[in-house]
């Protein structure tokens, strides 16, 4: 199970245990991780579970699709360089112990 | 009467008072979510009729269905979320009658429960074929509830054919979902073309063209005469003579308005709950949100059931019970998934509406609806650019130029600079 280290947009720590194979806003959701709202719970439609990686982990985690590289521009938080929808993320080991940001709207 | 100011209603509910939400949907969760971050501090009780948790819809006739979504991650908070933010949850729980003179629900275990203030999120149903029709045959489904779909999930496994009752979103969602399991699947659609009553001919059109080329059969503008089988259903005969074979029959013929419990009550039902531009209904005490509810709105009644309009009309409410007396400004949105197609929808188009089209630089495109040159609604069809572009000028209550629009050598981004 990897820990999952959400930076909130305050600047408070949240370290939570993920499960591998869920998604990273569903584990947002189940530890009521401020600022991951979800309305469409994973639909890849409404852009409201933005969050930002470090750049290693982008690259590990491979391409974004198309659909979802352009809902990004549309965040209510300005789009980084790190910037994905987490219901696209599938929680892994190679998320362990790594800091999950919550950009600040 | 209760929009004076002075009454006992408006006051915002303190400490000691009980707030009862009846229905544990999404509007329903929602609106408890929405009581609590607006500073409620008493007591607060969700009713759910269903024996679950409050769970999320739309996955169900998609993923769920499938086996590639477990049971646990529909739930939409966890199960400890409830404790945790004081709200007792009384699962598997009907609500038989409300007292409005006592305020007090009567519940189906033979309880009561007073309240001070009352939301009701009852939602909607999946209107039902006639009996003369269905005969009571097994094999027919409605989708709505988790339990509808761990019925149809049963049957779907062993079928081979599926017919759909029903042109709309509902249908059509599982007629994808059936064709991409290899199944065959007719859809059966009264009207001359698919979605009718809630998108444009030329969303409707590009829907069709993706299901014809997936291999959906359509009949279009005949009904269902009549269910065919003795034991279970083995097929229909259509009004126009055809008789189509099916294993399973799905009626996706649209949705109904929960208000049995408002109507017994006495309060006014017109198409859904009636409340005011607050969410209010008459009875200064109760309050409605959701699919359930039709607000009146300067612009007419709106009764919308999607997932946006659940969470945000329980919102407001949440907020207005607090004290906030706001009117709801609604932001329509939604979406739909078949295969690979996502349609997004902001704002409310509707028939004579002017359309105009935007193709995109590869397969998406994007509808936009003008009224007297106000833009009032934008579809998405994979293009979540022009989509979120649509919705954020629908926001801003700004219209784009159309011949800009039509434009594709027009960037997006320059429509949001249109001046009004």
């Amino acid at each position: 199970m990897p820990t999952i280290r959400f930076l909130l947009a305050g600047g408070e720590e949240l370290a939570v245990e993920a499960l591998n194979g869920r998604s990273l806003m569903e584990t947002a959701l189940e530890n009521s991780v401020p600022g991951i709202v979800a309305e469409c719970n994973g639909s890849a439609a409404c852009a409201t579970c933005h969050v930002v990686l470090p750049d290693q982990i982008m690259s590990a985690l491979g391409p974004i699709s198309e659909h979802e590289n352009d809902m990004l521009d549309f965040a209510e938080a300005p789009r980084e360089a790190g910037s994905r929808l987490s219901c696209q993320i599938k929680v892994s080991d190679i998320l362990d112990n790594v800091a999950v940001r919550i950009p600040s709207a | 009467m209760h929009r004076d100011p002075n009454h006992p209603a408006s006051a915002s509910p303190g400490g000691d008072s009980t707030v009862a939400i009846v229905g544990a949907g999404q509007a329903g969760l929602s609106a408890a979510e929405k009581l609590r971050a607006n500073g409620f501090a008493g007591s607060l009780v969700l009713i759910g009729e269903e024996p679950h948790h409050p769970y999320q819809r739309p996955p169900l006739s998609k993923d769920y269905l499938l086996g590639e979504l477990e049971r646990e991650r529909l739930k939409l908070k966890p199960e400890d979320w409830y404790a945790k933010n004081q709200i007792s949850l009384r699962l598997g729980t009907g609500v038989v009658a409300i007292d409005r003179t006592l305020r007090s629900l009567r519940l189906a275990d033979g309880g009561a429960l007073a309240y001070d203030r009352l939301v009701l999120a009852t939602g909607s149903k999946a209107r039902l074929l006639p009996d003369a029709v269905s005969r009571g045959l097994p094999g027919i489904f409605t989708i709505r509830s988790l339990a509808d779909i761990d019925r149809l999930r049963e049957a779907f496994d062993k079928s081979g054919r599926l017919l759909v009752i029903g042109g709309g979103y509902i249908g059509l969602e599982i007629a994808a979902v059936a064709r991409g399991h290899g199944m065959a699947v007719n859809v059966v659609e009264a009207a001359d073309r698919l979605l009718a009553r809630v998108a444009s001919a030329e969303t409707a059109n590009a829907v069709e063209a993706l299901h014809r080329s997936r291999g959906v059969l359509f009949h279009l503008g005949t009904g269902v005469s009549e269910l065919l089988g003795s034991d279970r259903v083995t097929g229909a005969r259509l009004g126009d003579g055809t008789v189509i074979a099916a294993d399973i029959v799905v009626a996706g013929i649209g949705g109904m308005p929960e208000t049995a419990l408002a109507a017994e009550a006495g309060l006014a039902i017109e198409n859904g709950v009636a409340v005011d531009s607050h969410g209010r209904t008459e009875d200064p005490y109760i309050w409605a949100a959701g699919d359930c509810a039709n607000f009146s709105l300067p612009e007419g009644g709106l009764r919308m059931e999607s997932v946006g309009n659940a969470i945000d009309s329980a919102d407001l409410v949440a907020r207005n019970i607090m004290g906030a007396r706001q009117p709801y400004k609604p932001k329509p949105w939604f979406w739909s998934d078949q295969f690979d197609l996502k349609l997004q929808i902001a704002g409310l188009s509707r028939p004579g509406d002017t359309v105009v089209v935007r193709q995109g630089q590869g397969a998406g495109r994007s509808h936009w609806y003008f009224r007297e040159n106000r833009l009032v609604a934008v579809d998405g069809l994979n293009a979540p650019r022009d989509y979120f572009v649509g919705k954020r000028l629908l926001a801003a209550a700004v219209s784009p130029d159309p011949a800009h629009v039509l434009d594709p050598a027009v960037a997006l981004e320059t429509l949001a600079k249109s001046p009004a």
